[in-house]
């Protein structure tokens, strides 16, 4: 006989983002201003610490076209390794109260482009303080045809000895496909930009994560 | 945000478990459902990788008050040029919870939608229905200590949409959560009691569970209206909870 339960909530299911989630999260891409203050795709102000990236790709679909109507957030540590919230208890990590560590883009209507002005993070302590996790950026996708939101990460081409090590990447047992996570490092215009592109089918398909 | 410079984390309350549950996927539509076509070529086809939580989904961006205007939360006034908006004065309001029933506080909730006729204010939604040039769509608002969150929009109405050959959404009011981790970011959408496109909607009917399905659907709440003035409709949205910790190792930096 069952006397007690449990009541947990289960949670809200998720809905799709939409065609139009533009109008929501970044209104100017939709064609109009209607905030004073504005969420973007740059992360850093004049005083953040750390070397200056671009971060920019397409997520791609089934039959190999850019995602034009992509909506990516990005969530990551400071150049120290650190994240800005409270749980972060890196103590021996300086924090930078100039850097949020989030920001949020469209891809182009034409392209599918979509880019980040952001710094390259420092690494992070592992899953319960335990180990290293290699510098990565949190992607987080939603869109038109996107039922619920797909998450990767971007970890970095010129951080080959550290993303050996890194415990996520080696969790995902086909190596070739860790690849699928690299953003390949470039100079371009004086600027350093990582590319990272996205696919969310076929033969290149991103790792995501159930986080 | 454009101009902000300090994002200083002040006297916020910390999660006492700080590791979320796993997600239960049942609950949500999964990525390939046949009836909303574009997700055929949208949908990942590998399994996902599932990862215990580390500092990278503990944590997420945290915004303040302060962030936000004072119409942001006022979709009838945000965009109004020389009068307001036309449509069906209404309330949204409720709470945003986490799996214990406990109010998640100070996280920013934002919300888009359509105007009165079905129509976007979207350089790409080429409906027959006018757009209105006092309304803009969109808004966002901060919950407060409690996980209470409220704003007041116009009704918004059904439109079509190219799925089958003449497919409609039901009313349909768009929202964006974020919670204290970035894993529990979710983007879901409020239905309205009683609408009969509801049973309909393939974005609906891809979720599996008809709890599920029903858990979106915000209902009328006589009690919170403006006398003679506005209706109001209660919605609350859960978000992953946490999961307890005991005899593990506290989370911490190295
Ligand atoms: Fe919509």
């Amino acid at each position: 006989m069952k006397t007690q339960h449990l009541h947990y909530l289960p949670e809200t299911p998720s809905q799709t983002a939409g065609p139009y989630v533009h109008i929501g999260l970044i209104p100017h891409q939709a064609g109009f201003d209607i905030f004073e203050k504005n969420f973007s795709n740059s992360v850093v102000s004049d005083g953040t610490k750390g070397e200056r990236i671009r971060v920019e790709g397409r997520v791609i679909d089934g039959a190999g076209t850019p995602v034009r109507d992509v909506l990516v957030e990005i969530w990551q540590a400071n150049a120290a390794g650190r994240y800005n919230h409270p749980l972060d208890r890196q103590e021996d990590k300086a924090a930078d109260p100039t850097f949020r560590g989030w920001g949020r883009t469209g891809g182009d209507f034409q392209t599918g482009i979509y880019t980040f002005e952001t710094i390259k993070p420092g690494a992070v302590a592992g899953r319960a303080g335990r180990g290293v996790m290699a510098p990565h950026i949190n992607f987080w996708i939603v869109a038109r045809g996107i039922n619920i939101g797909l998450n990767t990460r971007m970890y970095f081409s010129d951080e080959t000895d550290a993303n050996a090590r890194d415990p996520v990447l080696r969790m995902i047992e086909h190596e070739d496909r860790r690849s699928t996570l690299i953003g390949q490092r470039s100079a371009r215009d004086g600027a350093t930009v990582y590319t990272f592109d996205i696919y969310l089918q076929g033969e290149r398909e991103t790792v995501f994560f159930d986080v | 945000m454009d101009g902000q410079k300090d994002f200083r984390i002040r006297d916020r309350q910390i999660p006492a478990q700080p590791e979320f549950v796993a997600r239960d996927r049942s609950v949500h539509p999964p990525a390939y459902t046949p009836e909303y076509k574009t997700t055929y070529l949208r949908s990942p086809q590998r399994a996902l990788l599932s990862l215990q939580n580390s500092l990278s989904e503990i944590t997420g961006p945290l915004f303040g008050h302060g962030e936000l205007g004072p119409l942001d939360n006022d979709l009838i006034l945000n965009y109004a040029k020389d009068q307001e908006p036309v449509g069906p004065r209404i309330i949204v309001h409720g709470h945003v919870l986490d799996g214990d029933g406990k109010g998640v506080p100070h996280t920013l909730v934002e919300f888009w939608q359509a105007n009165a006729g079905g129509r976007y204010r979207h350089k790409n939604d080429s409906y027959v229905a006018a757009i209105d040039p006092n309304f803009g769509g969109c808004g966002r608002t901060i919950t407060d200590e409690n996980g209470y969150y409220y704003f007041r929009t116009i009704r918004p109405g059904p439109y079509p949409w190219r799925n089958f050959a003449s497919s409609w959404r039901p009313a349909h009011i768009h929202f964006s959560l974020f919670g204290s981790g970035f894993a529990q970011r979710l983007i879901t959408q409020l239905y309205f009691e009683g609408d009969p496109l509801i049973p309909l909607d393939p974005m609906i009917r891809g979720i599996p569970s008809e709890r599920g399905r029903e858990s979106l659907v915000a209902l009328l709440d006589m009690n919170a209206q403006v006398q003679l003035d506005t209706l109001a409709y209660r919605w609350n949205i859960v978000l992953r909870g946490s999961r307890q910790t005991l005899f593990e190792n506290k989370l911490q930096g190295n």
